[in-house]
């Protein structure tokens, strides 16, 4: 599948009667990086769940490659290109490595798995393990690995280097960005550590309250420094870069 | 073993070595048992349905207790078949299997609409329907009184189904080996990988772009058509069929063979019901007051001790003594 834009208009939604966004709208160009910030607590991971149909939208449309998915399901929505990597790695903890990769192959041949190890080689070691014998970072791989077999066009990562080693996230940001740069996926990621974030990302979004407090490319942010701290609260980021 | 570029152990067609040990045990059973033939028949067509129980709850999550429906359709199918002209086995084989998978998915289709205990009481209200059409029918039933009068063509035109139940015996063992050789294989595909993923988390499966009531609709109608052979090869080797195949009480002794023997990996299903059908007939026989007391010990027991059932202990057992004697292959 090639890459596709994603774009959100006007989006609001919650989990019952809370409304938690509030008229959110993006757009992301096909094969680009979004990074989605803000403090704890502002909507970012609803706003992933909301793209994928996994939370009550009150209002507005999500288009992705020129589609409208608004009202498709969850399952729909994953068939119409979004893959997904939650923030509690959704990987299934009693099946073995591989036993996951192969419930990501969406029909592809066994052989596509090599795919998999040559992104993760660490998987490749472990395949023959349960879920629930993996550390947290290998289960991170396990699941951004099983969402990639599925060939998305659009990647949405919730937070993938929470809790990691600083050298499995170095593994895991150099698969991410190889993925980026051979232009296959649009990819875009909730992330806490701002300076991988930064790195990683084209563009960048910052949450307050479920609206859009700033929008803007990677490098206009790393410049407004009075951004960063009022809106992500990182007071240091300037003077460590 | 690092990662060099190629993938080994990929293999086409998983868990030879577990069919082949259960080909060997049930060739031994025939020659130590030689008597007792037309039991062990019994016990191989009860495996079936025990399977295809397992697919629904081990694999699935899907909780039923009317599982004896798919398994006394696949039987009375083949009863009035045989009853009306057509008895080559593998014909009766046949309308059995499709008379099981068309119960499984008008059963799946109902069932699977609820969840949680409203699914369990679709389950059972099912199959009491079918049971009592199978009752009220007794023009084609036989109704209380039993199907009789099935007499399967000799095998290949060749071997009679015996008063012995050689060729019953055999013709079961060959049977439940092609099924589970299948099943396995649907057990490892992605298919069945994801019918695992959704026991665990369907909110993960839907996210990976698997609708799951489809999904789970097919392995009905999978669990259906095994248990649908089971009830068909139970009409040819015991030749007679009658309502206690549609029952409840068949229905929650499945389950309780499951339990025992453990869900989730076929075999524990095959090894609850040889254990527990084994455990009814001895203690049934040495005992036939208190035996159903000693069957309730026994799966107290096993539940407290091994809460996966027998075939999780031997896992648990057979990983730590490969982590005693292998610790490099355990890590």
């Amino acid at each position: 599948m090639a890459a596709a834009g994603l774009e959100a208009e006007g989006l609001s939604a919650g989990y019952g009667g809370a409304r938690i966004l509030d008229a959110v709208s993006f757009s992301v160009p096909a094969a680009s990086r979004l990074a989605v910030l803000g403090r704890n607590g502002t909507g970012k991971t609803t706003l992933f769940a909301t793209l994928m149909g996994q939370t009550r939208r009150h209002a507005g449309r999500i288009v992705v490659g020129g589609r409208d998915v608004t009202s498709l399901g969850s399952a729909a929505r994953a068939r119409a290109g979004l893959g997904y990597v939650p923030q509690t790695r959704n990987i299934f903890r009693s099946l073995t490595v591989e036993e996951n990769l192969i419930a990501g192959l969406k029909g592809r041949s066994r052989s596509a798995l090599g795919e998999a190890y040559a992104m993760f080689p660490r998987l490749f070691e472990r395949r023959r393990h349960r879920g629930d014998r993996l550390s947290g970072g290998e289960q991170q791989m396990l699941s951004t690995a099983r969402t990639l077999l599925g060939r998305p066009s659009v990647l949405l990562l919730d937070e993938p280097l929470e809790g990691l080693a600083p050298i499995i996230c170095e593994e895991l940001m150099a698969a991410l960005t190889r993925q980026a740069e051979a232009g296959t996926m649009t990819i875009a990621l909730v992330e806490q550590k701002l300076e991988s974030a930064l790195d990683f990302a084209d563009s960048v979004l910052i949450l307050e309250r479920g609206r859009i407090a700033w929008a803007g490319s990677a490098r206009q942010l790393r410049a407004e420094h009075h951004v960063i701290e009022r809106l992500l609260a990182v007071g240091a980021f300037a003077e460590e870069r | 073993m690092a990662w060099n570029g190629a993938l080994p152990n990929i293999r086409a067609w998983p868990d030879a070595a577990g069919i082949g040990s259960i080909a060997l045990t049930i060739l031994a059973g025939y020659l130590v048992f030689p008597d007792d033939l037309a039991l062990l028949a019994r016990i191989l067509a009860t495996s079936l349905l025990v399977v295809s129980l397992d697919l629904l709850v081990g694999f699935c999550g899907i909780i039923t207790l009317g599982q004896a429906a798919l398994f006394g359709a696949g039987a009375y199918a083949a009863g009035i078949a045989a009853v009306r002209g057509l008895s080559e086995p593998f014909s009766l084989l046949a309308i059995g299997a499709a008379a099981g998978g068309l119960t499984g998915l008008v059963s799946g289709a109902i069932i699977l609409r609820a969840h949680g205990l409203a699914q369990l009481v679709l389950s059972i209200a099912f199959a009491q329907l079918l049971a009592e059409t199978a009752n009220k029918a007794s023009w084609l039933t036989g109704g209380s009184d039993g199907l009789s009068g099935i007499a399967p063509a000799p095998l290949f035109g060749e071997f009679r189904f015996d008063l012995l139940g050689r060729t019953g015996y055999l013709f079961s063992a060959a049977v439940l080996i092609a099924v589970l050789a299948v099943l396995r294989a649907i057990a490892g595909s992605p298919f069945g990988l994801l019918c695992r993923g959704i026991r665990a988390d369907p909110v993960r499966v839907r996210a990976m772009g698997v609708s799951v009531y489809p999904a789970l609709l097919k392995m009905y109608i999978i669990s259906g058509i095994v248990a649908g052979v089971g009830g068909a090869l139970s009409a040819i080797t015991t030749q007679v069929v009658g309502l206690d195949s549609v029952g409840f009480d068949l229905s929650a002794s499945a389950l309780v063979m499951l339990v025992l023997g453990g869900a989730g990996s076929l075999y524990g299903a095959l090894l609850g019901t040889v254990t527990f059908m084994l455990f009814q007939h001895f203690v049934s026989a040495e005992n036939p007051f208190h035996w159903l007391t000693l069957v309730g010990v026994l799966l107290i027991a096993v539940v407290l001790i091994a809460p996966r059932g027998l075939a999780g202990a031997a896992r648990t057992i057979a990983s730590r003594l490969v982590a005693r004697w292998h610790p490099q292959a355990s890590r």
